[in-house]
């Protein structure tokens, strides 16, 4: 609807909208911290609680141990014997597990192909209309491509979100093929000389094995139109989901090569601890953030604010050396 | 579904039955270990620890350690307190006398309501009713024009918005078209938002107030983590939870959701969601669920099912047939026919006690649907006299069967290999007092759990 830019301050905004909302997110698990680890002793229940903690924030039990490993190695090799920089050094350990991953996103080429793949209800017609808007904002040209022919009513919902943010849509009849979708959205794109090519695609588990290869089939398709394509294939997932996640990621990062992960309703009280045992173990990067239910609500994730919320409270006041 | 969780437990189970005596050291590592494997399945953490408590202090109690025992008992402890976590008794729907009956489904975004109102209308027209469904979330785009489309699609009549009202009122309204077109079960599907909006909450609150809710259904995606708990919790004391209908269990889901529910809001799962199709949803049976966990396999479900998809009658004929060993390849195309119907193979064989470990050995000379459709491709390639008797089939009539099938001679020649097989053993197994009666049913058994998939005689590659 809106054609002007985004300006700075729309910028400055989310941030504080991430933290207020990450906050939230953050609170159990902060909460938990502050009330029991602080006051102990670095011993073996320390160490167990902490585990309960990160487990309780969904970082999985195999990435969860890994990184007590790690720190217990660090509180011997630097003679730490404060809880709180113990927990300091636990969130260097993570952030470092985050770290040196390039998480924008790579639309330099006209146009650029982003297809969002995910299982049923993760949020991926919300993340497009979303996407579409943020990206009109950056004065780009958007068509999306309501590649969902399978859930009712998939493409209205898409259409309607493609006007409020003042996209193309280009649509078949319901039960139609996913691929035909596509040729005609990037033909039509690249008619229309558009920036942008977003895909929507139909939900799928990932343990349907006829549905994944119906999407390596779009993706075919769309190589067909644009060798080089598509720029992104990035995966939805909800915040909420548990270890789950990292069997998703798997499975659709074999069949497509994902290039990042859009975590969606990170503003419930999930902590979505999930993205830090699959970037450990797949390497995927986090690149977009959903945190509410607005138009605006789609944001680059930032692991150090992530962590800052999930930390609050630890280390606030400068530590001595 | 499961499959990590039923793998940790039964290498757990494993270490634990295969010795004669076991000291409090063992139950206690065996516990953790089972503590990990929950954990590793999502299972609130809890949960977990009270579970595994109330485990321990059975186990250490009463005289399970100077049994004979010892590792058995464990199991079945494990499997008792599974069911109780599951929810022991099976829930149903609360039908009223007085109709009509109105189910409220509320639940985060994404969880899957939209799709599971269809699903319940349906289940409740297969138990002889007349469902109604309101589409009362105004809020996802085009989320009442979904409904309506599924309810197009199964003539499931839909009250849809009018764009004016609000949602308590559109509900309202739902009832007395209910009531108008002479329906007694009434679905409301809310709009879907974080259990910690206060919007939502005033919402259903008001839900509640406008009409009589006579079953309030949470609905949770079953891949949900550690956040489940919070999320029952927070609803249930919001607008109050009477039963819960756990989704998309036809993924690799842990079983997180489904363990923690009982024990976090006191509140059973009366269904859960098993597949795309509308008509994929099933009653929750907490006893078969538990025994599918501990890798028991769910031999009432597989009995089930095949009751629905095989006829009886034939299947016993061909039963005869197979033990006296006068079984054809007609017969066999149509056994594997009536198989497929049931599902997927693997599915299949993974509701056998045992069956899935055998699934995993087999690995890749696990026969593929693709397999499956190959062998009836070669039967159908040959004439009848060749199906009833294959001696007959030599080089030449091998080479046009394999054209005619679009197979290869050495294909055909594993089928025909492992046919003989079968009928050799099948002969054998029926010559020796036949499979009459629990003895000789347990032998059977027994056979059956030795066998291979890959010498099934399947043209596997």
């Amino acid at each position: 609807m809106t054609e002007e830019a985004v300006p700075e301050p729309h910028r400055e905004a989310w941030w504080r909208r991430m933290s207020g909302r990450l906050g939230r997110a953050s609170a159990g698990f902060g909460a938990l911290i502050r009330s029991t680890l602080l006051r102990r002793k670095l011993d073996d229940e320390f160490y167990d609680d902490l585990l309960e903690a990160l487990i309780a924030a969904d970082c999985g039990v195999a990435t969860s141990e890994a990184l007590l490993e790690r720190l217990r190695a660090r509180v011997r090799a630097e003679h730490i014997h404060e809880p709180e920089r113990a927990l300091l050094a636990l969130k260097e350990e993570m952030l470092r597990v985050f770290a040196t991953r390039d998480r924008r996103l790579r639309l330099d080429a006209r146009p650029a192909v982003v297809v969002m793949v995910g299982v049923n209800g993760s949020g991926k017609t919300t993340t497009i209309g979303k996407l579409a808007h943020r990206l009109r904002g950056e004065g780009r040209s958007c068509l999306v491509a309501a590649a969902d022919t399978f859930r009712a009513a998939a493409v209205d919902q898409m259409r309607i979100w493609a006007a409020r943010s003042g996209a193309d849509v280009v649509a078949h009849q319901p039960g139609g093929d996913p691929g035909a979708v596509v040729f005609d959205a990037l033909q039509a794109a690249v008619a229309r000389r558009s920036d942008c090519v977003l895909v929507d695609t139909a939900g799928r588990l990932h343990t349907k094995t006829n549905l994944m290869a119906e999407l390596v089939k779009v993706r075919n398709v769309i190589r067909r139109v644009i060798p080089e394509a598509p720029h992104e294939t990035l995966l939805v997932i909800e915040a909420p989901t548990g270890m789950n996640a990292i069997a998703q990621a798997r499975v659709f990062h074999e069949a497509l090569a994902l290039t990042g992960i859009v975590l969606t309703k990170l503003d419930g009280t999930s902590k979505g601890g999930t993205v830090l045992a699959i970037e450990e173990e797949l390497g995927v990067p986090v690149k977009l953030v959903g945190l509410g239910e607005g138009i605006d609500d789609l944001n680059v994730f930032d692991p150090g604010a992530y962590l800052d919320a999930l930390f609050a409270g630890v280390g606030e006041a400068p530590q001595p050396e | 579904m499961f499959d990590t969780l039923s793998d940790r437990l039964s290498t757990v189970f494993r270490s634990l039955s295969g010795r004669g005596r076991l000291s409090r050291d063992d139950v206690e590592t065996g516990m953790r270990e089972v503590r990990l494997a929950l954990l590793e399945a999502d299972v609130n953490f809890k949960v977990a620890r009270a579970f595994v408590d109330r485990v321990k202090e059975r186990c250490l109690g009463a005289d399970v350690l100077e049994s004979l025992t010892p590792g058995q008992q464990i199991v079945k402890i494990v499997n008792d307190e599974l069911v109780a976590l599951l929810g022991g008794e099976q829930r149903r729907l609360r039908y009223q006398s007085q109709p009509p009956t109105v189910i409220l489904l509320v639940g985060l975004q994404g969880s899957g309501k939209t799709t599971t109102c269809a699903k319940l209308a349906l289940a409740t027209r297969r138990e002889g009713h007349r469902p109604l469904m309101v589409a009362a979330d105004t809020h996802r785009p085009a989320a009442p024009e979904q409904l309506e489309r599924l309810g197009k699609d199964n003539q499931i009549p839909v009250a849809m918005p009018d764009g004016k009202r609000k949602p308590p009122e559109l509900c309202r309204r739902g009832l007395e078209e209910a009531r108008r077109l002479n329906c007694d079960v009434v679905i409301l599907d809310t709009a879907g938002r974080l259990q910690i909006d206060p919007v939502m909450i005033a919402e259903l609150k008001q839900i509640r107030t406008r009409v009589t809710i006579h079953d309030t259904l949470l609905v949770v995606d079953a891949m949900t983590g550690q956040e489940a708990v919070n999320v029952a919790r927070a609803f249930d004391e919001e607008v109050g939870v009477d039963g819960v209908v756990l989704t998309k269990l036809d993924g690799d889901a842990r079983g997180g959701a489904a363990l923690s529910m009982k024990e976090a809001i006191g509140k059973p799962i009366v269904y859960t969601g098993v597949g795309e199709k509308v008509s994929e949803l099933e009653p929750f049976q907490p006893e078969r669920m538990a025994s599918r966990i501990l890798g028991m396999g769910d031999v009432l479900t597989l009995v089930e099912r095949a009751q629905a998809h095989i006829d009886q009658k034939q299947a016993e004929a061909a039963a005869q047939k197979l033990l006296s060993g006068r079984f054809t390849m007609d017969d066999w195309v149509e056994q594997m026919r009536q198989l497929r119907s049931m599902g997927p193979l693997e599915g299949i064989l993974g509701m056998l006690p045992g069956g899935r470990q055998m699934v995993r050995q087999a690995g890749a000379a696990m026969p593929t649907e693709k397999d499956l459709s190959r062998l009836e491709a070669i039967v159908l390639s040959m004439t009848p006299q060749e199906r009833s008797h294959p001696e007959v089939l030599k080089g030449s009539r091998r080479r046009r069967i394999a054209l005619g099938s679009g197979t290869t001679v050495a294909d055909v020649n594993r089928l025909l290999k492992g046919f003989d097989q079968m009928q050799t053993m099948m002969k054998a197994l029926g010559g020796r007092g036949g499979v009459k009666g629990v003895r000789g049913r347990a032998r059977m058994l027994r056979q059956l759990q030795g066998l291979d998939p890959s010498q099934l005689g399947l043209p596997v590659r």
